[in-house]
């Protein structure tokens, strides 16, 4: 909403400076987006006619013009505008003026003396027009000062209303605001009875009674659809944003300005029969004022007559039912439409209209007859005419009801955390014209028709918050019961683990959850995403199903901008169409923690050989995410992984992740150089660790044996170690794997598998004979599962 | 007796001049070894008449103890000698940089999220967390936003395709909704999380953060909103002095409602490029939970009232660090992100 000072001023002038009048109303509410001024600041301009433009001596494109400036005498000045002209009236900069970023003074222009300047529109930074001076109206008073002819001194607000401030959706209902909260008088419009001069009249019916339960309509015979818009209304308009375009439209349009009330003419010659409010019929296609056709909704009431839809009620008008410069007769529309029934109307359609805009909040019920009668005099005042009756149409019961809402005073002290008092409450109602009665505490008002903001009691309470100034409430720290939020030791916070990963070397990426359906069927093999109906770009399309391929994209990104060592890493939600989907059937949302590493191990560095971040790095990553949990890995086949190179990692026999190398179909398609290794795991699963729960401590000492096997190529280690481990005595506390050997000494198909083997006793030193067997029993095992012989 | 001190001066000039450990204990042979002087010394002793005698031997000791004393010190002094040599040749250049894995850092709003849990968590609020593909239900409806509302329009919203009714999350509200479901008051949490709207721009991502904030007790009003926002503010900027501005405002889900606006924390308020010459920034969204909200949940609206905040984390975190660009937050440039360490 933007509307001229000067306008809102000719409601209410209270005592305030501009910027304390927007001050004053931001911070009730009604927020003041941007206060300009109507024109910068420049003095010395005066209306001036060009009273002869002769040729300049020696410059074809240049002028040489007499001009009377209102100064006495005719003034000498040379202009190069292509309008210029003699008869024609402009605003002439004297001698001394200062314009913006220029001092005007005498001067020789290519030989002959100038004693001013005549001014484009640009020139005086009222608009970026610069085609030609600026034209004034012929009645334009020689010698005044167009800051005064022009009324330049002007401000223009610009109001951020919230949806249920629709009363604030004209100068009115603002004005009727500013008045309550400056407690200054305001002068609404006196809008005098018509003078019925016409019998011409059309029948209304309410068709669709609950969407228009009020229809006020008139024919005005006899109007001059050419009558210029007076230059008062013109600015009015122009200063609130809309075009002029001619005088009917520009009253209608001033109307719903001034009253809030939106307003429609037809051109009545074009009309046949009586105005029906209906519902359209099946298939039925209306050409719009916009050039759209549309198929209005079954539930969108239309404006038609005997023949056909002329327009969407409270909507837009349609093309063939408008006026035009030959009409002659208007049909003048002053309607209410329900906000249910206008809500969502234009938005599906794809547009939005000043009058849906106003309609769907809530316009003034009561005031449909009068913004009738103050267009139907506006139009007679301009394009003359000859007004016909009225034809209202009322569903009375079906108008918007106004109960009354009872405010315990003590109860909007609770709320708000003040003390205010029955009595202040009551002050500040009054101050708002909100109609009340009084019973001791409890005040029961009853919202007038403007308001489609009251109906329970926290409404009240806010309107008094609002008046008594929410800077008036004063800022308290609260008081609670201070209960220890529980917190599971077994459930390490999230941030845990995000420094954790950062401790070794990530930094953490937040990537969009939605992205190219590309990405999901290379990573995910996902060929049913979830689809975005109205996605911003087909690149952010659909629902990721995993983390990983916004981490390739973080690769590919920064390998562009030649980083070769990247490691990063993400916490997110993924989207997996599932029927064990529980807050949301049919969809799974897991929270996961994914990372990825390419390029190598260490920034270079001195003294450190440099090498690639390979699987086991990655593998080496997740362990220690996972600690103390000791996970197991088990190969997998994953679309996203090289398939020798991947594993599932289970925690208590459970997948909660992978880790692995990316597959070689993808380092190549999106052109990675070497593959990166990236691990994922569901971050619930993650973060959960168990008690730590204590164990003796053996005084005995510990034997330490060394075995190394020698296996087929296909044994993991983890199957030989878990065989070692199920034929080893109870002392036998640990076997790790420590070194792998191919190579010379061992067959080509096999490899060497060397384990730590330690022992150790909680209630005695063991002896030879006992390591011996237990070391024996375990070759043995090995020898029998896997053929493993011990490397000599 | 001359010849002992002799000895004595003797030795302690040899040892003197050795620099080397074992050379030194060859001459200390030849003082204090089986024939050494002083030894023969001593063996000359038994010659001697008996009061001769015990005065010749302590003078003889008493060089011992001399020589004795200088061989020690002399040792020390070759010891330190070697130290030190050896402390010399192992000198490294240390300016040379340290080894291993630098680190690495959490992303900047996730950096700004955990400290305003940590900031909430101080004051007793939980952390909840919900779906981010919602039902229509929980993101308007239950909000007091029904279908058709003006409201709705304030939110471009995602909307799944093939999937009537689910969404994705326009803001973190229907965590409250959902919390409010499962749990009894008082209730007092803050729900972060990405929240997604059709808007993309300099100033606007498709997925933003937002941070919710609810308190829901038998007496918790407005002023006490006031004072807790304030408060968080002042401590998440660090600014003792900072200043709030609540302005009156329109949300469905809460009544009254107020907008909230903090000095600017680039002039303390005194008007810049940041906070376009007002002073102040628009920070949060924020209000008593409108009572339909609460009989949505099956809470007594009546009995119990509270406050509900909605604060972008993004925002929050281009003020503290100085960020010009929302859209860094999402583009995974290291370049940018590795300031954030």
């Amino acid at each position: 909403m933007q509307f001229s000072e000067h306008w809102l001023r000719s409601f209410v002038n209270p005592p305030l400076t501009s910027a304390e009048l927007a001050h004053a109303l931001t911070m009730a509410g009604l927020e003041v987006e941007a206060l300009q001024n109507v024109a910068p600041a420049f003095a010395g301009v005066v209306v001036a006619q060009v009273l002869a433009a002769d040729k300049h001596p020696d410059a074809d494109k240049l002028r040489l013009c007499r001009v009377d400036a209102g100064q006495g005498e005719t003034l000498q000045i040379v202009c190069g505008a292509p309008n210029v002209a003699a008869g024609m009236k402009v605003p002439c900069a004297l001698v001394g003026a200062e314009l913006p970023g220029i001092r005007i003074k005498a001067a020789k222009v290519r030989g002959v003396e100038s004693f001013g300047m005549l001014c484009s529109a640009r020139e005086l930074g009222l608009s970026e027009d610069h085609s030609g001076l600026l034209a004034l109206p012929a009645d334009a008073p020689v010698g005044e000062d167009i800051r005064a002819y022009l009324a330049l001194d002007d401000m223009l607000f610009t109001l951020k209303l919230t949806p249920n401030r629709a009363d604030c959706l004209s100068l009115n209902g603002v004005a009727r605001e500013v008045g309550a909260l400056t407690g200054t008088a305001v002068s609404f419009p006196v809008i005098p009875k018509t003078t019925v001069a016409s019998d011409k009249r059309r029948d209304v019916m309410l068709d669709a009674p609950a969407a228009c339960p009020r229809y006020c309509g008139r024919v005005i015979t006899g109007i001059d659809a050419k009558a210029p818009t007076p230059e008062w209304m013109k600015r009015r308009l122009e200063r609130s944003g809309i075009r002029a375009i001619s005088a009917v439209v520009d009253v209608t349009n001033y109307v719903m300005l001034e009253l809030g009330q939106p307003l429609h003419a037809f051109d009545n010659a074009r009309l046949q029969g009586a105005i029906h409010v209906r519902f359209p019929n099946a298939g039925e296609k209306l050409l719009l004022l916009n050039e759209q056709t549309v198929e209005p909704s079954a539930d969108t009431a239309l404006i038609a007559d005997g023949r056909r839809a002329l327009a969407l009620a409270g909507i837009m008008g349609g093309e063939e039912s408008g006026i035009s410069d030959v009409t002659t007769e208007l049909f003048l529309e002053s309607a209410f439409f329900a906000p249910d029934a206008i809500a969502g109307k234009a938005r599906a359609l794809g547009f939005s209209s000043d009058a849906s805009y106003r309609f769907e909040r809530g316009v003034d019920f009561s005031a449909t007859l009068d913004a009738l009668e103050r267009a139907t005099q506006l139009i007679q005042e301009i394009c003359g005419g000859q007004a016909g009756p009225v034809t209202d149409a009322v569903e009375a019961g079906l108008l918007p009801k106004r109960s009354p809402v009872r405010l315990r005073v003590t109860r909007a002290e609770k709320i708000l955390g003040i003390p205010l008092g029955a009595d202040v409450a009551a002050r500040l109602l009054k101050g708002l014209d909100l109609p009340f009665t009084r019973e001791g505490d409890v005040i029961t008002v009853t919202p007038p028709p403007h308001r489609f903001d009251i109906a329970i009691e926290e409404d009240l309470v806010e309107e008094l918050a609002r008046l008594h100034g929410y800077d008036n409430i004063p800022a308290r720290l609260p008081q609670g019961s201070l209960a220890i939020l529980p917190q599971s030791e077994q459930t390490r916070s999230i941030w845990r683990l995000r420094r954790l990963l950062a401790g070794r070397d990530y930094q953490e990426v937040v990537n969009y959850s939605f992205v190219d359906a590309a990405l999901e069927a290379d990573f995910c093999a996902n060929g049913e995403p979830v689809v975005l109906a109205n996605p911003i770009a087909s690149q952010m399309s659909v629902m990721r199903s995993s983390l990983i391929g916004g981490l390739v994209a973080n690769l590919v990104g920064n390998l562009n901008r030649r980083v070769e060592r990247i490691r990063v890493f993400e916490t997110g939600r993924c989207f997996v169409r599932d029927a064990r989907g529980d807050q949301i059937p049919g969809y799974l949302q897991p929270k996961r923690i994914a990372g990825l590493a390419a390029g190598p191990t260490a920034p270079e560095q001195w003294g450190v050989p440099t090498r690639r971040a390979d699987f086991f790095d990655a593998k080496a990553d997740v362990e220690a995410l996972l600690a103390p949990t000791m996970a197991t890995f088990e190969r997998v086949s994953h679309p996203a992984l090289h398939p020798g190179r991947a594993a599932a990692v289970l925690v208590n026999g459970k997948t909660i992740g992978l880790v692995g190398e990316l597959h070689p179909l993808w380092t190549q398609k999106y052109d990675l150089g070497s593959a990166p290794v990236v691990f994922e795991l569901d971050l619930d699963a993650a973060q959960q660790q168990p008690l730590p729960a204590y164990r003796e401590i053996s005084r005995y000492p510990t034997v330490v044996r060394d075995l190394a096997l020698v296996v087929d190529q296909g044994v993991s280690a983890e199957s030989l170690r878990g065989c070692l481990v199920a034929a080893a005595p109870a002392f036998v506390r640990e076997v790790l794997p420590f070194d792998l050997y191919q190579g010379k000494g061992v067959d080509p198909e096999k490899k060497s598998l060397a384990f730590r083997v330690v022992m150790q006793d909680t209630e005695k030193t063991l002896s030879d004979g006992e390591v011996e067997a237990a070391v024996m029993k375990m070759i043995e095992a090995a020898a029998s599962r896997f053929a493993a012989k011990l490397r000599s | 007796m001359t010849n002992v001190d002799q000895l004595v001066s003797q030795a302690t000039a040899e040892f003197a001049a050795i620099a080397d450990a074992a050379a030194l204990e060859q001459a200390k042979a030849r003082y204090l070894g089986k024939s050494g002087s002083l030894t023969e010394l001593l063996k000359g002793l038994g010659k001697l008449a008996p009061e001769e005698r015990k005065q010749a031997g302590a003078a003889i000791n008493g060089a011992k103890e001399r020589i004795e004393a200088a061989l020690g010190a002399r040792r020390e002094a070759i010891r330190r000698g070697a130290l030190e040599a050896q402390l010399k040749a192992e000198a490294l250049d240390i300016t040379l940089p340290g080894r291993g894995l630098p680190t690495g850092g959490l992303h900047p709003v996730t950096r700004t999220l955990e400290r305003i849990e940590a900031l909430f968590r101080s004051i007793g609020f939980d952390v909840a967390d919900g779906p981010e593909i919602e039902d229509d239900f929980h993101n308007f409806t239950a909000l007091n936003t029904p279908e058709n509302h003006p409201a709705r329009s304030m939110h471009d919203t995602f909307y799944l395709e093939n999937a009537p009714g689910l969404l994705l999350r326009t803001h973190t509200s229907p965590i409250q909704v959902r919390y409010m479901e499962t749990h009894k008051p008082p209730i007092r949490i803050i729900a972060p999380g990405r929240v997604y709207r059709v808007d993309s721009d300099a100033t606007h991502s498709p997925m933003f953060h937002q941070v919710e904030g609810l308190w829901i007790d038998e007496n918790v009003s407005f002023a006490d909103l006031k004072g807790v926002f304030t408060d968080f503010l002042r401590n998440f900027f660090e600014k003792p002095d900072l200043r709030t501005r609540f302005r009156p405002s329109f949300f469905p889900f809460t009544e009254p409602s107020a907008e909230i606006d903090m000095s600017c924390v680039f002039c303390d308020g005194n008007g810049c490029r940041v906070c376009s010459h007002t002073g102040w920034l628009e920070i949060a969204g924020s209000g008593m939970v409108h009572p339909n909200v609460l009989k949505a949940v099956g809470i007594d609206s009546e009995k119990y009232i509270g406050f509900a905040f909605g604060m972008g984390p993004d925002r929050l975190t281009m003020l503290r660090y100085g960020v010009n660009d929302l859209r860094l937050f999402f583009d995974g440039d290291l370049r940018f992100l590795a300031q954030f360490k």
